[in-house]
């Protein structure tokens, strides 16, 4: 089988800082990954590099297209970077904000990536973006609505909605639950596992939150100080962490 | 007014007349591509014409015919204006007639009469860049132009649609280029883009503030964006013209009393102004 994502000796350097230092993992088809670790650990730089929003030092990122099997997306054109990044990726951000268009109805949030893989029928666009509005768990009543009119919830699901309606195959999510309360995160994790398994889709998700990992993902890489640390099944991992700064991290969470 | 021979020939010097031909060649060359140019101060306001009249400066003869419209109009402040200033700095003939003109610089509208290869039409243009509301970053905007990324403007179109239940856009409304380019064609209304593609004439674009010229060379091909289902319109007020008749012009609508009474009247003054000559006859003309 070959992988999804296959990335080899990733390192990016902030001038002598270190961003990330030598990241190496593969990737299957409907698996999802989760990247933990402390703030300023390296977690958000790598994801950044892999979805190409940064360019990393050195490595490879190699993605199995639909069209020519495995390319270097590191190396590949900037169209088809970005092609790929509306069409196989998807990308959650943390804050909605930074992912929908605040002055555009839910509607043409939804619409936009259809639209930008050149659909030019209005029904056909609306009837998509309500479908989906409906899949996310938003009434369909507010398909016109303006996002800045949503709760932080409903933002998120806005925000997913929109990356998922072009059914991409691979999710890179930046901590997607982060700075919601914790019934609205827990219907949100139940959404996106939904998804996940309903589409078969891979993700690759960074959290500090170690229960949205146990709960999401299949594999487990602790980074530290730009580093992983330490790479697993996630409940391997968490049940019985090897290296020092993971059993720190799994000790610290308070139990309720 | 007579002719100011103090300021080189059309105000500008022949360095910068020659700097913004170059940018002028260009955008001829790339048809809907923005280039960049070094747009100067003009002694007139920001919003009034700077980037036009820069570039009518620059293409002007001094066998040349001037005409400058305002909203359709020959007699408004800005053609006015415009057009003495250029009899004051470059000592053109100037004229209101569409077909005697040879450079005509337009703000708003593009005239009903059909032009032909002998002339340039210089537009003025507030904002170049159609993406600009939906994307403020420029090096964005760029970066969309130079990867030919344009589901954005659909999403414009796509928010009309369901927020009035038609394309609700009347002017600059978009338009594609040689199937390359999304350009704004300046606030003219929509009802003027099917002139622009395959004009014979000369089309320049000047943005004064924004310092970008662009360009239609004659016969390009102009398509205005739409939806399958929502195809695009060229709309007008639905009445014939009060003073002279004509059916076939884009009106403006002039209240004339408190009592709710209104005159729909052509835009273009040129155009009314012939047909009220050649004996044609509206139901309002006294």
């Amino acid at each position: 089988m070959i992988p999804l994502l296959s990335v080899q000796g990733i390192s990016k350097y902030y001038g002598a800082h270190i961003g990330c230092k030598d990241v190496s993992f593969d990737l299957y088809p409907g698996e999802v990954m989760g990247i933990v670790g402390e703030s300023g650990s390296g977690k958000s730089t790598l994801l950044n590099c892999l979805a190409g929003h940064l360019p990393p030092d050195e490595g490879q990122v190699v993605f199995d297209t639909r069209t020519d099997g495995p390319r270097d997306t590191v190396t590949m054109s900037e169209p088809e970077r970005r092609m790929l990044g509306r069409t196989d990726w998807a990308f959650v951000h943390q804050h909605a904000r930074d992912g929908l268009r605040m002055g555009v109805s839910a509607g043409g949030n939804v619409g936009e990536r259809l639209m930008a893989v050149g659909e030019r029928n209005y029904g056909d666009i609306r009837g998509k973006a309500t479908d989906w509005l409906e899949r996310v768990e938003i009434d369909a009543s507010r398909v016109d609505d303006r996002p800045i009119t949503f709760s932080g919830g409903m933002q998120q699901r806005l925000q997913i909605a929109r990356n998922l309606v072009t059914g991409p195959r691979l999710v890179f999510m930046d901590e997607p639950t982060g700075g919601l309360d914790v019934s609205v995160q827990a219907r949100l994790l139940d959404l996106i596992r939904g998804l996940v398994r309903d589409m078969g889709l891979s993700a690759i998700m960074v959290t500090h939150d170690l229960a949205v990992v146990r709960l999401l993902a299949d594999r487990l890489m602790v980074m530290k100080s730009g580093r992983v640390v330490e790479a697993g099944l996630t409940d391997q991992v968490l049940d019985d962490p090897q290296h020092a700064y993971s059993q720190l991290l799994v000790s610290s969470v308070l139990q309720v | 007014m007579t002719h100011d021979t103090e300021y080189n020939f059309a105000y500008l010097d022949e360095q910068t007349k020659r700097m913004i031909r170059r940018a002028i060649l260009k955008g001829l060359a790339v048809p809907g591509y923005q280039v960049p140019f070094a747009s100067r101060e003009m002694p007139m306001p920001y919003g009034w014409g700077t980037g036009g009249v820069q570039v009518s400066a620059a293409v002007l003869m001094p066998q040349d015919t001037f005409k400058v419209i305002d909203q359709g109009a020959d007699d408004t402040t800005n053609a006015v204006s415009i057009r003495s200033f250029f009899q004051r700095t470059a000592g053109v003939r100037t004229t209101t007639a569409t077909s005697d003109a040879s450079v005509i610089q337009t703000r708003h509208r593009i005239p009903e009469e059909r032009l032909t290869e002998d002339q340039i039409l210089v537009y003025q243009v507030p904002i170049p860049e159609p993406l600009r509301f939906l994307e403020p970053r420029e090096s964005e905007t760029r970066k969309m132009h130079s990867l030919e990324e344009y589901g954005l403007m659909h999403v414009k179109l796509y928010e009309d649609i369901s927020r009035h239940g038609h394309i609700a856009t009347s002017y600059a409304y978009p338009v594609k280029v040689e199937e390359r380019y999304v350009m704004d064609p300046s606030p003219i209304p929509k009802f003027d883009n099917p002139k622009l593609g395959n004009m014979p004439a000369i089309q320049l674009f000047g943005a004064g503030r924004e310092q970008r010229i662009y360009a239609l060379p004659p016969y390009t091909s102009v398509i205005s964006l739409d939806f399958e289902d929502h195809p695009f319109e060229a709309s007008k007020a639905d009445h014939p013209c009060g003073l002279c008749g004509a059916i076939d012009s884009y009106l403006d609508e002039v209240i004339t009393d408190d009592q709710g009474g209104r005159l729909f009247v052509c835009s273009d003054t040129d155009y009314c102004e012939n047909r009220r000559n050649a004996g044609h006859k509206g139901k309002d003309a006294a």
